[in-house]
């Protein structure tokens, strides 16, 4: 069986229809699936509900489906970095369901590992328990959250093979690979595509089962939200962040 | 004289200890890293995935894919470990974090913190704020001690809530308060230079305790 196809576009052909959920992998701007998010852009689909942390930024990411108003619904943590984002918010036309980070991410694992709801202490005695089961168990409060799957997932990596072994680098792995196990179909881009063998078995973090289509992405381009650097001094630097420049 | 953010930061900064794992909010917490004691090991976890964070590249160093939580440029340390969100979670919401600060719009007596949200006019999201204070084993805050004039430590939180009597330790630039979530309230334990008790009672709109041994 071929998982690799020609480009994102082709990769993504069949996938999909007006109204469905997609998963889109990325912190920030950071690991995000950007050549199969233009391609979905391309394709007009509509009212989508997105779960990705963020929403990219104003024209990168998934602010390009703010710009096309190709989304109805986000499920994210953190939305602040986008302008379009806010304004469509306050008049309306995008709706939002703001889950905590860590929520977030283990109700996609959940979804992935086919348990439908799980509890957990984040958000006890806030709006986000309001309307939610909430039980004790030790003596202490936990709410129910629920498993989150997908029908699309869309993932970025930094190697894969051609049986969709994947392997990511530094924190642009993030959400991909917990997303990669929650899409009834998931499409990876790679910036390496490689044969079978080539990756070692022990290094995979995201095992081929999990990926059905994958595309080459050699050249992506990759952004930087907030460049941060430190001056060149003296041999030894102090181990302190620096400087915000 | 009221401390400086960096001199809250220093402050914070003592509540480390050798062998801790740390995460530090966007802002002032973030500045508390330049005031870890040299031997002194602490792991910094970046809640987008990753352990042992290191500081800012040089310029001309910078890797798209190697930031923090605040989306910042950072490096690797030889003590390094990338992980994925849930893994990250799991982390934080297990208990394996020894302490987190970070920063706050309010906090009341009762523990009570609120810093996502302000109804109709802030909608950016908790991102992992409500999952730090939920499960890291000491919360710290740091923050200024005032807003527009008004006292940020609150009788009662106004805001949105983002945990419930979850913090252990309020930082501003008038003082340091220890709080007892379990409902023995807050407690003043020092005052920055040349702050008076009275000072900070007349900024303070929360009810609190003055510590027998309080320091200046």
């Amino acid at each position: 069986m071929n998982k690799v196809y020609a480009d994102a576009s082709s990769a993504l052909a069949g996938l999909l229809k007006d109204g469905m959920t997609i998963m889109a992998g990325g912190f920030g701007l950071c690991g995000i699936p950007e050549s199969l998010i233009i391609a979905i852009r391309d394709s007009g689909v509509k009212n989508l509900t997105v779960v990705s942390n963020n929403c990219g930024i104003d024209g990168v990411g998934l602010g390009v489906l703010l710009n096309t108003r190709q989304i109805k619904k986000m499920i994210s943590s953190y939305v602040g970095e986008n302008k379009t984002f806010m304004q469509q918010f306050l008049a309306g036309e995008l709706e939002i369901e703001f889950n905590p980070q860590g929520t977030l991410a283990e109700r996609i694992r959940a979804g992935g590992a086919g348990i439908p709801a799980f509890f957990t202490k984040t958000g006890v005695g806030t709006k986000i328990a309001e309307g939610k089961d909430v039980r004790e168990f030790d003596g202490e409060r936990y709410v129910m959250e629920r498993g989150l799957v997908a029908d699309l997932s869309i993932v970025h990596a930094y190697r894969g093979d051609t049986e969709g072994n994947l392997v990511y680098r530094k924190t642009a792995r993030n959400f991909n690979p917990p997303m990669a196990t929650a899409g009834k179909v998931t499409v990876a881009e790679v910036e390496h595509l490689v044969q079978p063998g080539d990756i070692n078995p022990d290094h995979i973090i995201t095992p081929g089962i999990y990926v059905q289509r994958m595309i080459h992405v050699p050249a992506v381009a990759k952004h930087i939200e907030q460049r941060t650097v430190r001056k060149r001094q003296k041999a030894d630097a102090p181990a302190g962040t620096g400087e915000e420049v | 004289m009221p401390w400086t953010r960096d001199q809250m930061a220093e402050r914070a900064a003592k509540e480390l200890e050798d062998g801790f794992y740390v995460n530090l909010g966007i802002g002032i917490p973030t500045l508390v890293s330049n005031y870890i004691p040299a031997g002194m090991s602490v792991q910094l976890q970046s809640e987008n995935g990753m352990l042992g964070t290191g500081p800012f590249p040089f310029e001309g160093e910078e890797d798209p894919d190697l930031i923090n939580a605040g989306k910042q440029t950072v490096t690797e340390l030889p003590t390094t470990s990338y992980f994925n969100s849930a893994d990250s979670f799991a982390m934080i919401r297990g208990g394996h974090i020894n302490i987190a600060i970070l920063g706050a719009m309010e906090v009341a007596e009762n523990g009570d913190l609120a810093n996502w949200m302000i109804p109709g006019k802030m909608v950016k999201g908790m991102g992992g704020a409500m999952d730090l204070v939920g499960g890291v084993k000491k919360v710290v805050v740091v923050m200024e001690h005032s807003a527009k004039g008004d006292s940020k430590l609150k009788k009662r939180c106004t805001l949105p809530l983002t945990g419930a009597g979850v913090v252990d330790m309020v930082i501003t630039d008038l003082g340091v308060f220890t709080l007892d979530r379990t409902g023995g309230g807050l407690t003043l334990i020092e005052l920055a230079p040349d702050v008076t008790l009275d000072d900070i009672k007349g900024k303070t709109e929360a009810s609190f305790k003055v510590a027998n041994t309080l320091q200046q």
